[in-house]
Formats: structure tokens, sequence, C-alpha cells
């Protein structure tokens, strides 16, 4: 067997795979929508990323992208995907694709129901995709499988192996397609929304599942989902997506309890199990805006009812709070005027600063550190915050 | 909240089928739904509570059981006169408004259209008006009405399923996850449009759903439904803070809370139901563990719940 990319065993926290200023347009009907507009990810071994967003952010055609799995009419514009100093959006042949795709870097999709051949039993098909991408004979291959699905925890494996898909529950074809997936022996599995078509306690089984196998494979996941219940019980690190950008990105601690973008602290705002009973939820006004056209300023601004009015003229770049924490909003600034997050928002920090001081844990560094701090909008991130603006400013003259 | 339910289910039952291929989807469920309260039907995919939602609208019919509006029997036959107010009175709110509109119809006879069935206007002129409340009232403009449902939001879109339902000026609104398909934000200003009519109103809710979380936050009571029959009610917060039975503390365990310290800490808990003693002579009942908190246990199991964790 021969890779074009060598499969070295990569040390845990060094990046693995990574989206450089991506922008991915599709033409629809003679127009262009421009679906990702220059997004940046990475995604280090063995940590499990977020990518949070609303239906329309890009998260899904981003995750997409860094397989070659766009539809037709859409491509990879400008951009890198950098993957074991290979750059994957220079692939244009399915050959290619094929050196990464499945053995590499596999992908479970929402839909159990349409990720399955339902003319072929469940186990070949697993079977199959292990010996595709190891290049086994069918008895190792075979074996291989039925480890898997007892591996994905599918009770008497020799019967279900058998069996077609419609035979399967739900939850038990998201099973087996995870089984496929890591029977290729991936090092990356990128799961888009895998339990959003599942009842909630079959999800609660899914989601342990996907954490067991990642903690006892090593794999690194990337985790495209728009339920922040899910990102809280999945992620290491987050990636919130806002009209085809990444607009803040941290450890899960600091996304959740000391967001930065006005569009992260809308998201959570609006959460119902955050809101008081009785009172308005925190509503977001109007409609994400159209990527049909070119947007001017910060995407978020026109639902924003604290934009600033640099917000309407130019991008914002990336200011970073901590080492593993950046949002792209001019509220960093070290001009802008300090801006409150919403209550809900000031809640769960106030709830976690409490936290921490109850447990006498001060040392739960950069989360609670901050959260203690609220004050430290302004002045805390300012040497960085220059530093980024600097370098970002650069990057948008370009 | 007023003494006199205007919704009573009582022992109903609903059946597919026949034969030895009948299947019963719901078991025997009681409940009662109040003036301007919100009762919540909370249950996995399989658990009868969009059977029970389509029971009452008498889509499908009842095999046993009773379903009083206002105290007058409506499961089964009813005369023609109180089959058109019936229509009128209770309405319903669908989970996906990408497909419960008429894509060829414009908004102004989607939201008339029960209006146009009912003959409920003197000339056209009342017509328009009525339409015209209806999408105000859900934070639509009133122009919107000569346009298209594609050339809306899916959030917009649901807010015209709400007017279509306001417009017949119904008492009851059956909501079968009207918010599950849609987007957090967009979410948040459906949810507080329901809460405001069912203030502005008087409205009362019947809200069908899947997702504990959301649910606690729009119920006065909620009611968890599992394999057809009720296994536990009690209002919203106690609920929450006393869940007796064990499936009810499963649904509860399961969902995902956005905080990561929280879901770090949180234990999974699996319902089995091969962990009730249901023999002979200690079958479970429906009783009431505390004044409003129902639960379904056998006497055992009751003590247990009620003086245990």
């Amino acid at each position: 067997m021969t890779h074009s990319i060598d499969g070295a065993p990569r040390a845990p926290g060094e990046v693995l795979l990574s989206a450089e200023d991506l922008v991915i347009g599709f033409s629809l009907r003679g127009r262009k929508l421009t679906a990702v507009r220059r997004a940046s990810l990475t995604l280090r071994a063995g940590e499990t990323l977020a990518v949070v967003g609303e239906s329309g952010s890009g998260k899904s055609v981003l995750a997409k992208s860094l397989l070659g799995m766009l539809d037709r009419n859409g491509r990879i514009e400008s951009g890198r995907v950098m993957y074991r100093g290979v750059d994957l959006a220079g692939f244009k042949t399915e050959r290619e694709w094929l050196t990464v795709r499945g053995g590499r870097v596999a992908m479970v999709f929402q839909d159990p129901m349409t990720a399955l051949n339902p003319l072929k039993t469940v186990g070949e098909q697993i079977r199959e995709a292990a010996a595709l991408h190891r290049g086994l004979d069918k008895a190792a291959s075979r074996a291989l499988a039925l480890e898997m699905l007892g591996r994905v925890g599918i009770s008497e494996p020799g019967r279900r192996y058998a069996q077609f898909p419609h035979e399967f529950s739900g939850g038990m074809r998201q099973r087996a397609v995870i089984a496929a997936a890591i029977a290729c022996g991936p090092e990356i599995l990128i799961c888009d929304e895998p339990t959003t078509a599942l009842d909630v306690t079959i999800q609660a089984q899914i989601l342990d599942l996907i954490k067991g196998l990642q903690r006892d494979l090593g794999m690194s996941v990337l985790f495209i989902t728009h339920d922040l219940g899910v990102v809280a019980k999945m992620a290491d690190r987050i990636a919130v997506m806002y009209a085809g950008q990444v607009v803040e990105e941290g450890l899960s601690r600091e996304l959740f309890y000391d967001p930065r973008h006005p569009y992260t602290w809308a998201l959570l705002a609006s959460l119902p199990q955050l809101g008081v009973k009785g009172e308005e939820l925190f509503a977001i006004k109007g409609t994400p805006p159209s990527l049909f056209k070119e947007i001017r300023g910060d995407a978020f601004a026109p639902r924003n009812p604290m934009a600033l009015k640099v917000d309407f003229e130019r991008e914002p770049p990336f200011f970073d709070i901590s080492p593993t924490h950046r949002a792209k909003t001019w509220l960093l600034d070290p001009r802008a005027p300090a801006m409150e997050p919403p209550d809900t928002v000031k809640r769960l920090k106030a709830r976690i600063a409490g936290a921490a001081r109850a447990a006498g844990v001060a040392a739960e560094a950069p989360a609670a550190g901050a959260a203690e701090a609220p004050a430290a909008v302004p002045e805390g991130p300012k040497p960085k915050a220059r530093r980024a603006r600097a370098k970002n400013g650069k990057e948008s003259e370009r | 909240m007023s003494a006199e339910p205007i919704l009573s289910v009582e022992g109903l039952r609903v059946r597919f089928g026949s034969g030895r291929k009948a299947f019963e989807a719901v078991r025997g469920v009681s409940f009662e739904l109040y003036r301007g309260e919100t009762l919540s039907l909370v249950g996995e995919s399989g658990s009868g509570k969009t059977t029970i939602g389509r029971a009452i609208m008498r889509v499908h019919p009842a095999a046993a059981g009773s379903v009083r509006y206002r105290g007058r029997e409506i499961a089964g036959k009813v005369g023609a006169e109180e089959e058109r107010l019936l229509r009128q009175k209770i309405q319903m709110i669908f989970q996906d408004p990408m497909a419960s509109l008429n894509e060829r119809a414009k908004i102004d006879y989607i939201v008339s259209e029960g209006l146009y069935n009912f003959k409920l206007f003197k000339d056209e002129k009342e017509r328009l008006a009525k339409v015209e409340k209806a999408l105000l009232e859900v934070g639509l403009l009133p122009e919107f009405a000569s346009r298209f449902p594609h050339e809306f939001s899916g959030g917009q879109r649901q807010r015209i399923g709400i007017a279509r339902a306001l417009a017949m000026e119904p008492e009851i609104l059956i909501a079968d996850e009207p918010i599950s398909a849609l987007d957090v934000s967009i979410r948040a200003q459906v949810i507080n449009l329901l809460n405001r009519l069912k203030r502005d109103r008087g409205l009362s809710y019947l809200f069908i759903a899947h997702d504990l979380s959301v649910v606690r936050f729009i119920s006065d009571r909620i009611a968890v439904i599992h394999l057809g029959r009720l296994v536990e009610l009690a209002p919203a917060e106690k609920l929450f803070e006393r869940p007796m039975h064990p499936y009810t503390k499963a649904l509860l365990s399961a969902v995902p809370v956005p905080d990561p310290d929280e879901e770090r800490d949180k234990r999974l808990v699996v319902y089995d139901p091969a962990s009730h003693r249901y023999e002979a002579g200690a079958e479970p009942a429906w009783r009431e563990a505390s004044p409003g908190h129902f639960v379904l246990a056998n006497e055992a199991e009751l003590r247990d719940w009620t003086t245990g964790s």
C-alpha cells in the first residue's frame, strides 16, 4: 500500500489539520453564493473541536470541504487545507482525495438512514470500508467488521452483521455508521450533526460512544453542531461560526463562561435553558445576512443593537483574549467603549466564578481567572490585541 | 388558571390496525388542560405524544376513553354544529414550517383559508382586517399578505402558521414540536411570541415536545409519556427538582446542558423497564404523590420514591 501522505504518529496537541483563510463559493442559478468567507480552523491531535453555528453559517460546508465532498457547484476559491504537509485544497481528482478520505479522515453524517446502502447488509458495508482502506482480505476484514460492531455497542454482532439497515433502529444505524468509520482506522473523525435526528436518550448514548472511542483510539474529532448543550458535553475547544466566518474560538470553558463576541452572547442568551421563567427570552432580531451579496463590515452588526459605527464599515480582525481564546469583534479594540453582555451571560459567568471560589480552585486557570475579572475587558487583552490587529490589518490589505 | 378544565382527557386509548396486527399507540392516558395554561407532553419518538394531539383534533378516532371540551364529550361522533365549533376552537401548529404551508398560495389565502371554510366574515373588508390583525399579532407586516411562503425564512414561516391558527380565534392550540426545526436565534423569537399570545389572549397550549430543557421554560405543567402511557405529571419546576419516575430521571439526565462544568459532572441514567417489580397484585396505577404531582407507580414504588432520593 502506498500513500502520498506519510503516516507517522503525531504527538498530542500538535496541529493535525488546518483550514487557512478558506473561501468557498457556490454557483446557484447564475448567482454566486459565498458560503465560507475566509474562515480558519486548526484541529490538534487528540482533541475535540466543536464548530457551532446556525443553519447557513457555513459549518457543514466547511467540514465537507476538508474531505473534498462539496457539491458539484461548489469549490474552494482560495485558502489552504493543510494536512500532514500537503495542501488538500489543491487536490483535483477523486483519486487524490481517496488517499485521505476514509482511511485518514472519516466522516459521520446527520442522517443514518441515508448514510447506509439499503440493499446491502450492515456488516458487508463495514467490511467493504475496512477492506478498501486497510487493504485487508475478506476473512480479515470480516473479523475486523465484527469486532467494530461489538466495539460500538451493538450486541450479538454475528447476527447483526447479516442484517439490513432497515432492521436497525435509528440509534443502532448511527452506531453502524460509526463502526464503518472507525474500521478504516482514521486519525480524524468529522461528525456532522451525528445525533440531531435521534431521540435524546439515544443521543446521550451515541455522544458517550464517540467520546469513548476518541479516548481509546486517540482520534481527533471535529464536531459540527447547532446544539450548545451537545457542545458543552463534547468539546475541548469551540469555534463559533456566523455568516461563513469563525467569529470566536477558544477553550470550551472560555467560550461558555467568558464569551466576548456579541453573537456568542446572543446565542447563549437566547437559550431557553438559561432563561428566567416569566421573563422575555433574549431574542436576536432579524435573520442572518444573505451570502449572495458582499458583506461589508461585521456581518452580525445589523442584528446587533450594540453595534458600533465602525462595525458597519470595516470588518473586525481577531483580537486575542488569551493564548487560546480570540474573537473577531471591534468591541475588543482598546478604543471601543465598554459593553456589557446580556444578563444571562453574566449569570453564567457569576455562577462559575462563585463555584470556583466555593471549591477554592483559583488554579483552574484561564477561564476562572478571566471570569473573576470581568473588568478586564478593555485593559486585559491590550498588548496582544494590538499585535493581532496589526497582523490582521496587514492581511486584509493584501 | 381557573378550576374548570377547558379540555379533559380520560383513559384515552388509540389503536392502529386490527386483529393480531393491532397496535395500541396510546394506552389509557388521562390529563386536564386548564384555561390559560401550557401543558407539555414530553416523550421520545414512538411514545404516542403526537397521536394524543391528533386524537384530540379528532384526526385519529379514540378506541376507548373520553375527551371533553368544556365538559362536552368530543371523542367519537358529534353533531355538525359541534364539529364546526371544534374545528374552529382547537387549532394546531406544526413542526416543520417548510412543509406546513401551501407553496402555491399567497399568505393572504393561507391565513384566511379557515375563515373562508367557516364563512367567518361579512365582507371582503372584514376578512382583510382579520388577516391584517393576525399578521400583526405575530409580528409580521400586513403587506406580507401578497407574498408567497418561499419568500420567508423558517422563523417567519412558523409565525405565518401561528397567524393562520390565530385567525380562527381558537381557545386551545395544539403545538406539535413547533420550535424543534428552528435555529437557536429564531427559536427565542417564537417562544416569546407564544408566551405573549398566551398572556394576551388567555390561550391554552398543549405543547408536544421531545426536549425537556426547552419545555421547562414555557410550561406550567409537564407530562412525561413513555410507550403510550403517562409516567409522571407535575408542575414544571417540581418535575425538574423532584423527578420521581426512573424514566423521567433518565430523560432529564440525557438532555445536554449548555454548561461544560455541569456536563462534565453529570452521570447518564439509563432507564431499564425491567427494574419495576410489577407482579400480580402490585400493578402500577396513576397516583398522586404530592398535591399536583402524579406518577405511575405501585404502592411499594411510591413509598420508595417519595421517601428516597
